[in-house]
């Protein structure tokens, strides 16, 4: 910070770099566009799928669960859970709550009719297809 | 109060931290909640107490960020406020929507609430941070505009100064990356992609705009350092973050779908983030070590210190622990990463809001300074509230590493459920650190009650 660093240079440093390091994000971000039908499963997305994340969503079970590590931890990932428990089990555990015992940390009965629970679950089947570089680490997300 | 429209910031002031007080109370309910599971259930399920306690975070930090900018934008541009008017106005819509928001998320099923408020025609709702109504989202772009237009008029007819610059792009890049919560697609993946485009580049990228200037500010008036030296400082800080913070992006894009030479982009920029937040540290004592006159207001000083301090701790050091892709293979979505949220928050954005609001609020009420006796409280309550932090961050650290220990690294993993029944001795901990945050907080509150020996120093 001596004299011969001036407030002009520094100005233009932060200009300069600015402007560089957000094209560099853009041109990173149009090549993961030109990427992500390899890898975002987005050829499984059907009506049935965009309900399910409409249910998803409109629950607001982000504000507990985990979907791909992101949300809220109090209770299990759900990105993986198509894999870890299956169709049936989803919706007979949706249909089953909430557990009431006592001490426990209870789940929402979220009245979901049989076509809403089938539109979550494949939502679910969609969301443990996307290619997550093998994240989780194990079933147990 | 050198300009008589910076009085509309003391508004902005009360409801912060009155709101703050509210976040705090949802924050216990939700501690209790991790160790007692059924606490308030049905009543208030732990997600919609974790959407009023981030909501109400997020709302209190903007009201501070309108505070300051009301308060510092004046003195900056040496002019009054375009309008003060507009800033009133402004001042009781952002109130009542977001009162109306929060009592929608307490009385309303969420789905009824979604379906109520033209989440059919948008979806926006249900994505972490992001839980408002397409209302709300649409009544801040409002309120955004209209206190960018006022506090852009105002550095436009006035002396422009790099701190009320540097503050302006961090509250044009606030309003302009808030619209990027309008854009949901189904695709999961890009959904998640433009998310942190609204989350990321806030709080790892204009934010620290807004932070830096604030501090920048509230250092030059309390050290009476040359202006030269300190705006020099600012633009290298901001340098750092954005250089770091933009790319450092790529940190969120390890494990979400998104081409894996993000491992690379975004371990090495976002290893680089600590690195503005340390420039800030220093530049913070080391104005303070070169001050031409003691400032009455002991208490601002402690502050302006703090933040520099706890920011680094909890942005850099406990954002940098689990920051690279092999490490974060294993973190991600744990209780570090909870621990981290925790002390950067509070570090980096309620510290710096807390830091103005205690340099300017006696100004606002016609004094240098508090009397000692007030300062001495709010001193306490920094302590408090900070050293309970630094324990509610050091237990969920410690229930992460044991979370991440048994279900992730161990051999014969445990399940989700079983590994949290393992971890509540450190919930336990975490929920006292949080009462005892309560307490300072409590005892912030007293401070601007107690009368005394006010300075009458010009300020």
């Amino acid at each position: 910070m001596s004299g011969i660093f001036t407030k002009s240079m520094a100005r233009n440093i932060f200009y300069g770099g600015t402007v560089f390091f957000f094209l560099l994000f853009l041109a990173l971000t149009f090549d993961t566009e030109r990427e992500l039908p390899n890898r975002d499963n987005r050829a499984a997305i059907t009506p049935q799928v965009a309900a399910g994340k409409h249910i998803w969503e409109t629950r607001n079970c982000l504000g507990c669960h985990t979907l791909l590590g992101e949300g809220a931890y109090f209770a299990p990932e759900l990105g993986n859970v198509y894999t870890r428990r299956g169709p049936d089990f989803i919706k007979a555990w949706m249909q089953a709550q909430p557990t009431g015992a006592p001490g426990r940390r209870q789940m929402p009965q979220f009245h979901l009719t049989d076509e809403e629970l089938d539109q979550l679950v494949a939502f679910f089947k969609y969301t443990a297809e996307i290619n997550t570089a093998n994240w989780p680490p194990n079933i147990e997300g | 109060m050198q300009y008589k429209s910076q009085a509309v910031a003391m508004p902005y002031f009360i409801a912060a931290i009155g709101l703050f007080v509210g976040q705090i109370i949802f924050g216990l309910i939700m501690g209790l909640q991790y160790v007692v599971g059924d606490f308030l259930f049905p009543e208030i399920p732990f997600n919609v107490a974790r959407m009023v306690h981030t909501n109400l975070l997020i709302v209190w930090l903007l009201f501070g960020f309108m505070g300051a900018a009301y308060y510092l934008v004046p003195e900056e541009t040496e002019t009054e406020l375009f309008s003060p008017k507009l800033g009133l106005a402004m001042f009781w819509i952002f109130l009542v929507a977001g009162a109306a928001t929060i009592l929608g998320y307490l009385l309303v099923p969420y789905s009824t609430l979604a379906s109520m408020t033209g989440n059919d025609i948008l979806a926006t709702m249900g994505r972490e941070f992001l839980e408002q109504p397409l209302l709300t989202k649409i009544g801040i772009v409002i309120v955004a505009l209209a206190f960018l237009f006022n506090i852009t008029m105002t550095v436009l007819k006035g002396r422009k100064t790099v701190i009320s610059i540097v503050l302006l792009m961090g509250l044009w890049g606030l309003a302009i990356f808030f619209l990027f919560s309008f854009y949901n697609p189904v695709n999961l993946v890009r959904d998640k992609f433009y998310w942190w485009w609204v989350v990321h580049l806030w709080v790892e990228g204009v934010w620290e705009l807004i932070m830096a200037a604030l501090l920048a500010f509230v250092l030059i008036k309390v050290t009476g350092v040359d202006r030269e030296v300190i705006e020099k400082w600012l633009y290298v800080i901001i340098t750092l973050a954005l250089v770091t913070g933009i790319i450092g992006t790529g940190h969120h894009y390890f494990w979400i779908g998104t081409p894996e030479y993000w491992q690379w982009w975004g371990s090495i920029f976002s290893a680089l983030e600590p690195i503005p937040f340390f420039a800030m540290t220093v530049f913070a004592f080391n104005m303070v070590n070169r001050r031409r006159r003691e400032h009455p207001n002991r208490a601002a000083v402690l502050w302006a210190l703090g933040t520099g301090v706890m920011a680094f701790l909890g942005a850099g050091v406990w954002g940098f622990l689990h920051t690279l892709a092999p490490v974060n293979y294993y973190t991600h979505g744990s209780q570090i990463t909870a621990a981290h949220g925790h002390m950067a928050f509070y570090g980096a954005y309620v510290m710096v809001v807390l830091t103005v609001i205690s340099y300017a609020m006696p100004i606002l009420r016609g004094r240098a300074a508090n009397g000692t006796k007030a300062q001495v409280v709010e001193m306490w309550a920094f302590w408090l509230m900070t050293i309970a932090m630094v324990f509610i961050t050091l237990f969920l650290t410690a229930a992460g590493i044991l979370q991440v220990w048994l279900q992730r690294v161990s051999d014969t993993p445990m399940s989700f459920m079983a590994t949290q029944d393992q971890l509540t001795l450190f919930y336990w901990m975490r929920e006292w650190a949080g009462v005892v945050f309560f307490i300072g907080l409590l005892t912030y509150l007293a401070s601007f009650f107690i009368k005394g020996d006010a300075k009458d120093v010009k300020a």
